[in-house]
C-alpha cells in the first residue's frame, strides 16, 4: 500500500474550477452561478487508489465528470502524463478517454437499454477502433468473464441483468479500452449491502491484476476506507482534508472530518455505546452564496474572525496529510 | 451452549455466473405483448388491416370504374349490382370509397413521413444541442404554434394551389411542431442520462450519441405521437376536400365524395353516408391503435 503511494503521478488535478450559471435564456445575464467546484487540487499515483467523500452535493461527482472533460472546467488543469487534458485537440483526447474511463453511479440508468450488452461492449471497441469481427467478439467474451458474467449472455438486453449484474456490465465496458485510470463515481451507492463487497473486491482484484488507478468517490466512509489508500474529504467544492486511510480515521484534523467520521457506527456494542457523536448544527451553506473565507465556517464549532475573512489553504500539517483549516 | 469451532466446515463456494433462465425479450416484443391484450387497439388493428386491404386490393374485384360517368344509372340506391348505390354521375360509390380510402391512408402516412422526418431533425439538434440554439429554435417553434394550424393549411393551399402533391406538403409543414416538440423533450431528457455520459466518455462522436443512443430511446414516443397524428392528418385532407381546397376531380377522397353528397342528403342519404361512416371509422380505428400504442410503450403501464 505504502510503495503504491510513493509511485509516479499519473494524474494531477490543479485548481480545478466548476461553476454552473443558473439564469439560462435568451437574455440572461448569467451572474448568478452554481458554485460547485472550487479550486480542487489533489495527484493520482500510479496503481493507487484515492477516496473522494464527502456528503450529497458536496461536487464531488461534478469534480469526477469535469475532469474527464464531460463538463467543461470554469478554470484549473487536469494533466495526465504531464500534459493538461483541457488543451488537447480531439485526436489527442480520444487517446485520453481511452485511458481513463469512468464507472457511473446508476446501473440502471448507465446502459443503453436498446442496446445488447455485448453492442454496449462493443461499441468501446467500435469507436476506437480495437477490434472486429471474430476478435471483437472474442474480447467481448473476454470481458464478460472478467468482471464474471456468463458470455453466453452477450446477446441480452440490459433489463433481464440485477443491480449488480448491471454494475459488472458497466465495469467490462469501461475495462474495454485498456485503461490506466478509472473514475468510479460512486459504483456502489445503488446496490444491495451484500453486492457491494462482491463489486468493491472485484474491483480490488483488477487493480491488482491490470494495475488500474482509481478515483473512488463515494459517501459510504466504511467503504471508502477498505478500498483506498488514500483519502480526500470534499466540502462544498473544496477539498478539506487530505491523507492516508489509516492517518484519516486515526487522526482526523479538520473539524468537519472529524464530525463525519463520528458518525459512523461501530459494529461493536461496547465501543459503540462510549461513541460520542458530533453533531454539526445548521444546514450545508447554499453553494449559489457561499460563505467567505472557510467555507466551514458557519457550522465549525471551534470558528473565529479569521475564518471569515481568509480561505485557509490546504497545508500539510504532518507527513502526506493536508489540511485546510486554520486551526489545525 | 457454545458451539465448537471445528464442527463447521467451511462451504464449499462456487462462484459460477448466474444463468438467465428467461427467454431473450427485445423492448419491441414487450410492447407487442402489452398490445395484445388490449381489445380495443386490437380491435382498431383489425378494423385497419380489413381498410387497407380493402383499399388495396378492392378495386381489382370492382367492375366500375371510379371517374366513368353512366348517366343510365344515376343515383340509384344500394342494391346488388351498386352495394353502396351510385352518385349522382351515376358512378359506383363503393368503388369510389375504395379509392378515397386510398388516398386518405396515402396522405395520412405520406404527411407523417414529412412530419417525422423535419419534427425529427429540428427536435433532435434542438435538444442535443441545449443552450442558446434550443432557445431560438423553441421561441420560433412557439410563433408557428400560436397561429391556428387551420389558418395557415388554408392560407397555404390557397397559395400553392390544391392538388394531391401540395396536400402532403401542407400536411406535412402543418404537423412537425408537435412532433419535434415531443423529439426535443425526449432527447432532452436523455442526453443527461448515464449511458450516454459514459458513450460521451468513451469519445463518442456526436453523430453516434443521437442515432445509437439518443433516437433509439425516444423511438417509442415518436410512434405514438405519429400513430395520432395520421388520423389528423387523414381528417384535415377530408375537410381541405369539403370545403374544394384538397383533391380535384376526377381524383377522388373521402372528403370531397361527402362534399358532393351533401348536396343530396333529402332524396340521396347513402351517397353521404357511405364515405362519411369510412371517415369515421377510419379515424376510430387509428386513434385506438394509437392510444394502444401510447399504453405498450409507456414503461409506468407495464404490469
Amino acid at each position: 500500500m505504502s510503495a503504491a503511494v510513493k509511485s509516479e503521478i499519473i494524474l494531477e488535478v490543479e485548481n480545478l474550477v466548476k461553476h454552473f450559471p443558473i439564469d439560462k435564456g435568451l437574455f440572461a445575464k448569467g451572474e448568478r452561478k452554481v458554485h460547485a467546484v472550487n479550486g480542487v487540487s489533489f495527484q493520482l499515483h500510479r496503481g493507487e487508489t484515492l477516496g473522494l467523500v464527502g456528503e450529497s452535493g458536496c461536487g464531488k461527482s461534478t469534480a469526477g465528470r469535469t475532469i474527464i472533460r464531460l463538463y467543461d472546467a470554469t478554470s484549473g488543469q487536469v494533466r495526465y502524463k504531464g500534459k493538461n487534458v483541457y488543451d488537447l485537440n480531439a485526436k489527442d483526447m480520444m487517446g485520453v478517454r481511452s485511458d481513463i474511463q469512468m464507472i457511473f453511479q446508476d446501473p440502471y440508468a448507465s446502459l443503453n437499454p436498446r442496446m445488447t450488452v455485448g453492442d454496449i461492449i462493443g461499441e468501446a471497441l467500435d469507436i476506437h477502433r480495437l477490434a472486429s469481427g471474430q476478435k471483437r467478439t472474442d474480447r467481448i467474451y473476454g470481458l464478460l468473464e472478467t468482471v464474471g458474467l456468463n458470455p453466453e449472455h452477450a446477446n441480452r438486453f440490459p433489463h433481464e441483468f440485477s443491480g449488480g449484474q448491471r454494475q459488472r456490465i458497466g465495469i467490462a465496458r469501461s475495462l474495454a479500452v485498456d485503461p490506466k485510470v478509472i473514475i468510479c463515481d460512486e459504483p456502489i451507492s445503488a446496490l444491495d449491502v451484500s453486492i457491494q463487497a462482491q463489486i468493491v473486491n472485484m474491483l480490488e482484484d483488477l487493480q491488482e491484476k491490470l494495475g488500474l488507478t482509481y478515483l473512488f468517490i463515494a459517501h459510504d466512509l466504511s467503504m471508502v476506507k477498505h478500498i483506498s489508500h488514500r483519502i480526500a474529504v470534499m466540502y462544498l467544492g473544496r477539498i478539506v482534508e487530505l491523507t492516508s486511510s489509516s492517518d484519516l480515521y486515526g487522526h482526523p484534523l479538520h473539524p468537519y472530518t472529524q464530525a463525519l467520521l463520528s458518525a459512523i457506527p461501530i459494529p461493536d456494542p461496547d465501543v459503540e455505546m462510549k461513541r460520542q457523536r458530533i453533531v454539526l448544527q445548521g444546514t450545508v451553506p447554499s453553494p449559489i452564496d457561499p460563505p467567505s473565507g472557510c467555507y466551514f465556517r458557519t457550522r465549525c464549532p471551534h470558528a473565529e474572525d479569521i475564518c471569515a475573512q481568509k480561505v485557509p489553504e490546504l497545508l500539510e500539517r504532518g507527513s502526506e496529510h493536508f489540511v485546510a483549516c486554520h486551526f489545525a | 451452549m457454545s458451539l465448537p469451532v471445528d464442527a463447521f466446515t467451511p462451504l464449499q463456494h462456487e462462484l459460477k455466473a448466474e444463468v438467465i433462465n428467461r427467454p431473450s425479450t427485445t423492448l419491441w416484443q414487450d410492447a407487442w405483448r402489452r398490445f395484445k391484450l388490449n381489445p380495443l387497439a386490437m380491435g382498431g388493428l383489425v378494423v385497419l388491416s380489413a381498410i387497407v386491404l380493402f383499399a388495396l386490393f378492392g378495386p381489382f374485384f370492382s367492375h366500375f370504374d371510379y371517374k366513368t360517368n353512366d348517366l343510365e344509372s344515376v343515383n340509384l340506391f344500394p342494391n346488388w349490382v351498386h352495394p353502396f348505390g351510385t352518385d349522382e354521375l351515376g358512378r359506383d360509390i363503393l368503388t369510389r370509397v375504395m379509392f378515397g380510402a386510398r388516398i386518405s391512408l396515402a396522405i395520412g402516412f405520406g404527411s407523417v413521413l414529412i412530419n417525422l422526418t423535419i419534427g425529427i431533425f429540428y427536435g433532435g439538434i434542438s435538444g442535443y444541442l441545449g443552450g442558446r440554439v434550443d432557445n431560438v429554435m423553441q421561441r420560433i417553434i412557439d410563433i408557428i404554434f400560436s397561429v391556428p394550424d387551420l389558418l395557415y393549411v388554408i392560407l397555404l393551399m390557397v397559395v400553392l394551389g390544391s392538388g394531391l402533391g401540395n396536400i402532403f406538403i401542407v400536411l406535412g409543414i402543418a404537423n412537425w411542431v408537435p412532433m419535434a416538440r415531443i423529439v426535443r423533450g425526449q432527447i432532452l431528457s436523455l442526453r443527461e442520462q448515464e449511458f450516454v455520459l459514459a458513450a460521451r466518455t468513451l469519445g463518442a462522436s456526436t453523430k453516434r450519441i443521437l442515432m445509437k443512443h439518443l433516437l433509439p430511446n425516444s423511438v417509442g414516443q415518436i410512434i405514438v405521437v405519429a400513430a395520432l397524428q395520421i388520423p389528423a392528418a387523414i381528417f384535415m385532407e377530408a375537410f381541405l376536400s369539403f370545403i374544394g381546397l384538397g383533391v380535384q376531380p376526377p381524383l377522388v377522397s373521402l372528403g370531397s365524395m361527402a362534399a358532393s353528397g351533401r348536396l343530396n342528403i333529402p332524396s340521396y342519404p347513402h351517397s353521404l353516408l357511405f364515405p362519411a361512416g369510412m371517415i369515421a371509422v377510419l379515424m376510430l380505428a387509428f386513434n385506438f391503435v394509437g392510444d394502444g400504442l401510447r399504453d405498450a410503450f409507456d414503461p409506468k403501464m407495464r404490469k
